[in-house]
């Protein structure tokens, strides 16, 4: 068992993270995340590895990269001084249903295949440029799903409003969803959304990237707006 | 009974990106109910009230938009737009088939019978929904925000953590649990104060109301004590 399997799943500082993530993702503005049932609820899934065995300091080394590709360094540190790439395996680990876990799981090998095919060296070993190719690629895919699902929830909202009411009750809820469906399950949207979420709710991304304050004492419900990072939620 | 609710309507409010605040908000905003009151008259009974808030998107908004790199990072690190939305929670009517009973057929790992519960919603609350949706999206309209969309995310009992019934209060010992002081009809020195013993469940939050009706049966219970009634 290296410090990468169940020992980290356990350490006080992982729990408490956990218990922020459970808080902040209830809050996310709507977008129901990959797995958020599971982190709402808090269960830890009962499962042995159907997906293979627990991801290692290399799988955890490459996770880094990823996630310090969609979150670098800028004038703030990125994701990969905020362990991201740790955060997500323990997310992927603990609260993916099977299913999910395996296409995770997958998408780690295809993004590296992708990688030796276009750039003739592993993820891990390409340039800065090239692999940013790579994400921006996945990301307008999963971006391109996720705003046609989008436009379908519209639709359906924009008709349900324009239904004439009924005489007797309706029989069954016509639900428009423009919120909660869950979103499209490609491997990149995942990746994304957890080192976005692991990033956000790290102690760099809270007091660095956002600005923290832990007990503001009072409430100012309109004040001019002056251009600087946004409030970080409680930790 | 509990209350139904993760129905309403959200949307977008513009021109005011050179506002922000400070703090943390305590509370949303309260809707009361107004539906099937002052002379309204629905196709279902009863009704539902609001609850509610607004702010600036932060990075969860990152999640749902275009882009990987630097840039994206900075800018998911700002606060975004001003969103505006509301859930409503709805009355569950009281209902026979809603019960609690033993079951028969499964035991727990001590041997003794488990409980089955059968509760769901029917057709009144399944009315109500589509209220509790276009009532908001038309406020919200109203309003001059943009962009409303409404939904339904659905509802099964006890999503709504307000469980209510089972142990109902009433006049007749045939037909209820407890008497008007939450006393057990069949043991006195029994009282049951929790949402158990509501005879309906009305759409606003009942724990205070628990509490009240606690503090009433324990001084009601001190005085028998005293009178040595119980």
């Amino acid at each position: 068992m290296t410090d990468n399997d169940i020992g980290i799943l356990d350490t006080p500082e992982m729990i408490t993270r956990r218990e922020a993530v459970l808080r902040v993702s209830a809050l996310l503005g709507g977008v129901a995340l990959i797995g958020s049932s599971a982190f709402i609820t808090g269960c830890r899934t009962e499962k042995t590895s159907t997906a293979g065995e627990a991801f290692t300091a290399d799988d955890i080394a490459y996770l880094d990269e990823i996630a310090d590709t969609i979150l670098p360094t800028t004038s703030t540190p990125g994701a990969k001084a905020a362990k991201t790439g740790a955060f997500m395996a323990l997310m992927v680990r603990d609260a993916y249903s099977p299913e999910d876990e395996k296409t995770f799981r997958d998408g780690m090998r295809e993004l590296n295949d992708a990688s030796t095919e276009k750039n003739g060296v592993p993820f891990i070993a390409a340039t800065p440029q090239q692999r940013l190719a790579l994400l921006q690629a996945l990301d307008r895919e999963q971006f391109t799903l996720s705003e046609q699902r989008k436009a379908e929830a519209k639709k359906r909202s924009d008709e349900f409003l324009s239904e004439k009411q009924q005489a007797a009750p309706a029989p069954t809820a016509t639900t428009a969803t423009k919120i909660s469906d869950q979103p499209p399950k490609g491997y990149f949207r995942m990746m994304k959304e957890l080192a976005l979420l692991g990033y956000f709710t790290s102690e760099i991304g809270m007091t660095q990237a956002q600005r923290y304050v832990e007990s503001p004492g009072r409430y100012d419900p309109c004040i001019p707006y002056d251009g600087k990072p946004a409030w970080a939620g409680h930790a | 009974m509990d209350h139904h609710f993760r129905a309403g309507a959200n949307g977008k409010l513009e021109g005011l990106d050179d506002k922000y605040y400070f703090g943390r908000r305590p509370n949303g905003f309260y809707i009361p109910r107004y539906r099937n009151l002052f002379g309204d008259k629905r196709q279902y009974l009863r009704g539902f009230g609001y609850q509610g808030g607004a702010g600036r998107e932060g990075w969860g908004r990152a999640v749902a938009e275009l882009g990987v790199g630097g840039a994206f990072k900075d800018a998911m690190s700002m606060p975004g737009g001003w969103t505006i939305g509301a859930t409503a929670f709805g009355e569950m009517l009281p209902n026979h088939n809603n019960k609690v009973s033993i079951d028969q057929t499964k035991k727990d790992k001590w041997g003794m019978p488990v409980i089955a519960i059968d509760c769901a919603i029917g057709e009144n609350e399944r009315a109500m929904r589509r209220d509790m949706q276009v009532d908001l999206a038309e406020l919200l309209n109203a309003c001059g925000v943009k962009d409303v969309g409404v939904y339904d995310a659905g509802y099964f009992p006890g999503q709504g953590i307000h469980e209510m019934g089972t142990a109902r209060m009433g006049r007749d010992p045939k037909t209820s649990v407890l008497n008007s002081h939450n006393q057990v009809w069949d043991a006195p020195n029994v009282f049951v104060t929790d949402g158990s013993c509501m005879a309906s469940a009305a759409c606003v939050n009942p724990s205070l109301t628990y509490m009240a009706l606690t503090a009433r049966a324990a001084d009601y219970a001190v005085n028998e004590l005293n009178r040595r009634n119980i």
